[in-house]
């Protein structure tokens, strides 16, 4: 060991730095993703023991204790109606995040199907791309509003008119994946071995077609939460007086200058689990994919020299 | 390039007409008969066969997509209920205040943009660096309106500078009319700012480490003139695209900010039409905002072959 170690001082001392920056990246990549990851098991956990969490329930009215301030008795102080607003945040952490996840789910689901779907066959490809191309075009919370007031405020209606607004996102980011594992050889060994095109697009293409969806995936979550809190804002999302954090805020705006805490607290509740999210989403892209940014030059580069 | 406006004009046609389709099947999609909700609970048969034929609702799906249509091409989005007016007098009111908050916020937002990514691209990796980046990170997870009414807040309780809801047209006086609109304008332009300043720091980092920039450095340019004449004028085409792009944030985020602020423009009409049921209200100012979206976005692309020589030629 003595021996070998004065010829390989200078390549160990080498890699050893070399190893070290990449650690060093590493590290500041997954400071990001170990923030987000915390923040978002901090919300996860306050959504799950939200009912063991306080001796209120989300409805429950104190007539006597309108408008009080934090104190002991309500942490985050009571609302208009003497409601406990920690418990009603809580409450309506849960619903965000219950929305954010169906709507991600679905989403993914259906926008996988129709972006394979266009991927293999042309004719679907020209009617599906169309239809994204449309839906694309509408700035997203009009279209939502739009949905909503056709069938009315509702949990299950917001998850709906969110699901139909990341659905052409989720297809358009899948088709283009497959189109590029179309191509690969094993696909093509596969026809070869006379698989059946139902066997290739959902067994091997859909697992390959999958990647960029992760990364993607944690950005519908973090818009779809921030979407059905406008909404809510606005009163075409969760009706009142179920808690959602949009319409907690919509309450607080009547009392603003009596009682900020039913503005601050709903809404660091819901700054703190979007916040997360982004964090998780940009953490998650640097670790899987490293080269993305460094790419980026590159292939513009590529794109703009040729003629 | 008048052939590449061409085939872009004629691009999007397909789109426009999925667009119309989505907007006119809004009224189709309430469980139940739209005519029935619009009265309410009390009214009779008759009533509502008659509100029908009124809407146009008894006619085969197919014909009332026909007369829609036929009416939106001559310029006719139909009647408000609620309002009584047609709706594109309704919407064309309500526009003015919208065009001035948009304007506002979207001029707020590019300057604080470019501000902020060209200094974080010049600092990289400094605490200046960090602290923007942080800043945009933040910028695009809190909601407009709870940034709107924090900003209340401090304005309506401690500084009391600057009215917190309202509006003055612009014959009232430039003054007036920006003053209130400065709260608002600051709201949709920072979170703008976000989004953008993380687009120019990376293209502007991205031109930075291209070979002319060394060429440029090495023949004794000017950094100022590097970064604005050179990387500016190179990173411009995404930094474009986000703009473009984030001009349907600023219209949906005004739907927001105008209800927050208390705004008359054309999101409030929106969202007041919800509760309304005002379905032909909120179908023609969808029409009418998306189809300027569509020709913004277009009007970006357009822009890119100016900005960039190279796009112009390859496209002829």
């Amino acid at each position: 060991m003595a021996a070998h170690s004065e010829t390989v001082t200078a390549p160990t001392a080498l890699r050893r730095r070399e190893r070290r920056q990449l650690a060093v990246s590493r590290f500041l990549a997954n400071r990001l993703l170990t923030f987000g990851a915390v923040i978002l098991l901090v919300v996860v956990l306050l959504a799950a023991i939200a009912p063991v969490a306080t001796p209120y329930g989300p409805l429950q009215i104190d007539p006597v204790n309108r408008l009080k301030g934090p104190s002991w008795q309500h942490l985050f102080g009571t609302d208009n109606f003497g409601r406990d607003v920690f418990t009603r945040a809580v409450y309506g952490l849960r619903i965000s995040v219950a929305v954010g996840f169906a709507v991600t789910a679905i989403a993914s689901l259906i926008g996988m199907i129709v972006g394979l779907l266009s991927a293999c066959y042309s004719v679907l490809d020209a009617i599906f791309m169309r239809i994204c191309d449309g839906l694309f075009a509408f700035p997203s919370i009009l279209l939502a509003i739009s949905i909503m007031a056709a069938l009315g405020p509702h949990p299950g209606n917001v998850v709906i008119a969110l699901s139909i607004i990341f659905i052409p996102s989720v297809a358009r980011i899948i088709r283009s994946k497959a189109l590029v594992v179309r191509e690969l050889t094993y696909i093509e060994a596969l026809h070869a071995q006379g698989a059946s095109s139902w066997r290739i697009i959902w067994i091997h293409m859909a697992p390959n077609a999958l990647s960029p969806l992760i990364i993607q995936s944690t950005y519908i979550f973090a818009v779809s939460i921030l979407t059905e809190a406008s909404l809510s804002f606005l009163g075409a999302g969760i009706p009142s007086p179920s808690p959602s954090l949009g319409n907690m805020l919509y309450d607080g705006k009547a009392v603003i200058y009596n009682a900020w805490w039913m503005t601050v607290f709903p809404g660091s509740f819901l700054l703190l689990v979007v916040l997360g999210l982004n964090l998780f989403g940009d953490g998650l892209r640097d670790v899987l994919d490293p080269r993305a940014s460094r790419m980026k030059g590159g292939r513009r580069r590529g794109n703009k020299t040729s003629p | 390039m008048g052939g590449y406006v061409v085939r872009r004009l004629l691009s999007l046609v397909p789109v426009l007409l999925v667009v119309a389709i989505v907007v006119f099947s809004i009224i189709h999609l309430t469980p139940g008969d739209p005519a029935a909700i619009l009265l309410g609970e009390e009214a009779n048969k008759a009533e509502i066969d008659d509100m029908k034929s009124k809407m146009g609702l008894d006619k085969p799906i197919y014909e009332q997509f026909g007369i829609w249509i036929w009416g939106v091409l001559s310029g006719n989005l139909g009647q408000s209920i609620f309002l009584h007016k047609p709706v594109t007098e309704a919407f064309f009111e309500r526009l003015g205040p919208t065009l001035s908050l948009t304007v506002i916020a979207q001029a707020i937002g590019v300057a604080l943009a470019l501000l902020l990514g060209i200094t974080a691209a010049k600092r990289r990796g400094t605490a200046i660096d960090q602290s923007v980046m942080s800043f945009s990170m933040l910028g695009i997870s809190i909601p407009s309106f709870l940034l709107g009414s924090l900003l209340v807040m401090l304005f309506g309780v401690k500084l009391r500078c600057l009215p917190v809801a309202g509006y003055q047209p612009l014959s009232a006086g430039l003054w007036p009319h920006l003053k209130y609109l400065i709260l608002p304008g600051i709201v949709l332009g920072v979170i703008q700012a976000a989004l953008i300043a993380r687009m120019t720091r990376s293209s502007i980092l991205d031109v930075l480490s291209e070979n002319f920039m060394k060429t440029a450095k090495a023949k004794g340019v000017k950094e100022k003139t590097i970064i604005y004449t050179h990387a500016l004028r190179v990173s411009f085409i995404p930094i474009l695209t986000v703009i473009g792009e984030s001009f349907g944030g600023l219209v949906t985020g005004a739907a927001v900010i105008e209800t927050l602020f208390n705004i008359p423009g054309v999101g409030q009409l929106i969202v007041n039409s919800i509760s309304r049921r005002d379905y032909s209200v909120i179908q023609g100012s969808v029409l009418l905002v998306t189809v300027a979206y569509v020709f913004i976005n277009l009007i970006v692309d357009l822009l890119y072959g100016l900005v960039d020589p190279r796009i112009r030629l390859s496209k002829k």
